[in-house]
């Protein structure tokens, strides 16, 4: 499906725009991600941030990033990026900035934000067809604070508002088929523990103007409740079970971009992971966990 | 050549900006502001501005991009009003922290609730510890003259913080009045060559902004440099005043003091309704009280020095608010108590009275009330007690 420059494996840099060193906690799966986008996208950067763990990333005096680094707020990320990309743009036809100096901008923010308190600011960027890119990692909680639950936790999902009994007993918000009403010009899931897809995706992402909207997925040790070391393993099983399904849009079609003849049952995903260990501990609870399995078929069965 | 011609607060706003050339205005209506954005959009779209304007969906968002933009050093403009202003007051807090120059005009009305869209002064106060400089309008003249002046104090290196132009909603926003219109050149050459200092972000020079810092001692840091570039400001403005009156022959002293020369009175107050104050001033002399108005232009910073020089022969000061905190009473009262106490020997009787809210008149015949219970207080020595709101039966 390339057309970019990675082909396989061997084609990600081994040297990172990314430094290592940064306060995120062991085995962070949204900055597996962010360290693959630095990657792809180069050094010539601006990341517009909104409060959440990756705020932590740059701590006065230091940043890891490359390129350059605004913290806005939680709700506005999305103008930030519109006001710097509007500026750039205007430089660039007064003469007062050349054109080599432009800059990729990127709002980078977690679920927290994106699926709520941000979504009208985005929403709004997207109208504007703003040419950006939009990176959230969603790790299903509002992790900085110690895991709450957000519009982006699955059902039956423990977490520090919903610590007892089945707990999260909503369920999680489509946030990729709300952008996709937006028609952005590029919108797609992706993971870390799938790094081609991912770069495949972010390298077409590069040859669009426009909106280009990215959903991580990023598994969370600390909020999800398993050893820093599973990070990799339980993000190839959430797309193995389904439960994570790699797909994007453009020209207004959605297309998955990995189709498994055979899947995982989630069960597999779940018993890894503590905010589930309810459905297995004291005793098994195959009603729940049917129920999960059951919301994962049915999505696939339309596909 | 300079012009004369009729015009509304909210178009002279939008002249201070189209003189000031501002690359970028980030946008979103409210009453009674709107106008401001709808005049630039025409100039714009009929190619009289060479500038570039987006709408968002929040003030929240816009006022946002009027500080990520600055950041990236275009010169940028932007105007809200009211529950505009509260709503992006998070981020009317955190661009002072930015250290980033714009000026953003916010037309005052009552807070909510109940609704009103007439004006008083709770917006604009609510942003009075937000580290943003602050300048008050009386005339649609100084509103123009403020946006130019605001740039000036705004862009100083020794400043670098966002400048608030206030003036009053209907009575400033929607009144014609005789303004003069610089030649866009000679406003040019005042302000100078936009400077981006450390404004910008590009390939060969990265940077990161509005980080955060792990522990009080960087924070303090920080917070203190914006509080001795706000209290810096008063200088500057001083200046930058100074300069623009040797350019453009209009002289805006940190406070204006209109007859108070020989006054033993005084009235206080800020905003349009204190033009009114000056006919009370006249007609109370005439009537052989010596009285006479002071209107600080500067709210933040504050200027205490000037305000006590001002009121050293002052017996007697009734101090007008056009705002009420809950609780307590007038907020500028509060401001210019606080800045007397202690400063010299023996400062005025000062009365707190408030009126004007949600755009109720203020009328000649309260003034002179007004001055007749300070001049009673006074000779009796006693400081009055805040008097809230004039009703028909309290006149009676």
């Amino acid at each position: 499906m390339s057309e970019g420059l990675i082909k396989n494996i061997k084609d990600l840099s081994v040297e990172h725009n990314l430094a290592p060193g940064t306060s995120m906690c062991a085995g962070c799966g949204a900055l597996e991600t962010v360290k693959l986008f630095c990657d792809i996208l180069g050094k010539n950067t601006v990341f517009v941030n909104a409060a959440g763990c990756m705020t932590l990333l740059a701590i006065y005096p230091f940043t890891p990033f490359s390129g350059s680094w605004l913290y806005t707020a939680m709700a506005s990320a999305s103008a930030g990026a519109q006001g710097i990309r509007d500026a750039l743009d205007i430089l660039i036809k007064k003469g007062r900035l050349s054109a080599s100096e432009d800059l990729k901008v990127i709002v980078l923010t977690g679920d927290g934000s994106a699926y709520g308190m941000g979504l009208s600011a985005t929403s709004a960027a997207i109208d504007r067809d703003l040419d950006f890119y939009y990176l959230c990692y969603d790790n299903e909680g509002y992790g900085n604070t110690g895991h709450q639950d957000s519009a982006a936790t699955p059902y039956g999902a423990r977490t520090a508002t919903s610590a007892s009994g089945a707990g999260f007993t909503g369920r999680k918000k489509d946030l990729f088929s709300i952008w996709a009403a937006h028609k952005p010009a590029y919108l797609a899931t992706i993971i870390a523990a799938e790094p081609l897809d991912l770069a495949h995706k972010v390298e077409k992402a590069m040859t669009i103007k426009g909106p280009k909207m990215f959903i991580t997925l990023a598994p969370c040790p600390t909020g999800w409740h398993y050893e820093p070391h599973q990070t990799v393993s339980i993000g190839k099983l959430a797309v193995k079970t389904g439960i994570w399904p790699l797909k994007e849009f453009k020209d207004g079609t959605v297309t998955h971009t990995k189709v498994l003849k055979e899947r995982v049952p989630v069960e597999e995903y779940l018993k890894l992971q503590g905010r589930f260990e309810h459905l297995f501990v004291p005793e098994k609870n195959p009603a729940l966990i049917n129920r999960i399995q059951t919301t994962v078929d049915q999505y696939w069965k339309d596909v | 050549m300079t012009r004369q011609v009729l015009l509304t607060g909210n178009a002279a706003a939008a002249w201070g900006a189209r003189l000031s050339s501002a690359d970028y205005i980030p946008a979103f209506p409210i009453t009674p502001q709107t106008e401001i954005i709808e005049t630039l959009s025409e100039w714009i779209n009929n190619g009289e501005m060479d500038s570039h304007l987006t709408m968002f969906e929040s003030e929240h968002s816009m006022i946002t991009a009027a500080g990520s933009a600055a950041t990236a050093g275009v010169r940028v403009f932007t105007a809200t009003s009211s529950q505009g202003l509260m709503f992006g007051m998070e981020m009317i807090f955190a661009l002072p922290g930015w250290r980033v120059p714009f000026v953003l005009v916010n037309v005052s009305r009552g807070l909510a609730s109940p609704i009103t869209l007439e004006c008083d002064h709770n917006d604009i106060l609510a942003a009075r510890d937000s580290g943003c400089i602050q300048i008050h309008c009386s005339t649609c003249q100084e509103i123009l003259d403020s946006v130019i002046i605001g740039y000036k104090i705004s862009e100083n290196k020794e400043i670098r913080l966002p400048v608030i132009v206030n003036l009053d909603g209907f009575y400033l926003s929607f009144t014609r009045e005789a303004v003069e219109i610089p030649e866009h050149h000679e406003v040019s050459q005042y302000l100078g060559e936009y400077n981006q200092m450390n404004d910008h972000y590009s390939s060969s020079a990265p940077q990161a902004r509005g980080l955060i810092v792990l522990g009080g001692s960087q924070y303090s840091y920080f917070r203190y440099q914006a509080h001795l570039a706000n209290l810096k400001a008063l200088d500057v403005y001083k200046e930058a005043a100074e300069e623009f009156a040797i350019q453009f022959g209009r002289n805006y002293s940190v406070i204006e003091s209109y007859r108070t020369d020989d006054a033993e009175y005084c009235f206080i107050m800020i905003g349009s309704f204190s033009t009114k104050a000056k006919s009370a001033v006249d007609h109370l002399r005439s009537e052989g009280l010596k009285i006479g108005l002071i209107r600080p232009r500067l709210i933040r910073p504050f200027p205490s020095e000037e305000l006590n020089i001002l009121l050293s022969g002052i017996k007697g000061a009734a101090v007008i608010d056009q705002n009420i905190s809950f609780g307590k009473g007038g907020i500028l009262y509060t401001e210019i108590t606080s800045a007397l106490y202690g400063a010299h020997g023996s400062y005025p009787v000062t009365g707190s009275f408030i009126g004007g809210l949600g755009g109720r008149d203020i009328t000649i015949d309260e003034f002179i009330v007004i001055a007749g219970e300070m001049r009673e207080y006074t000779k009796k020595g006693i400081q009055p007690r805040t008097r809230l709101l004039f009703t028909g039966d309290e006149l009676e």
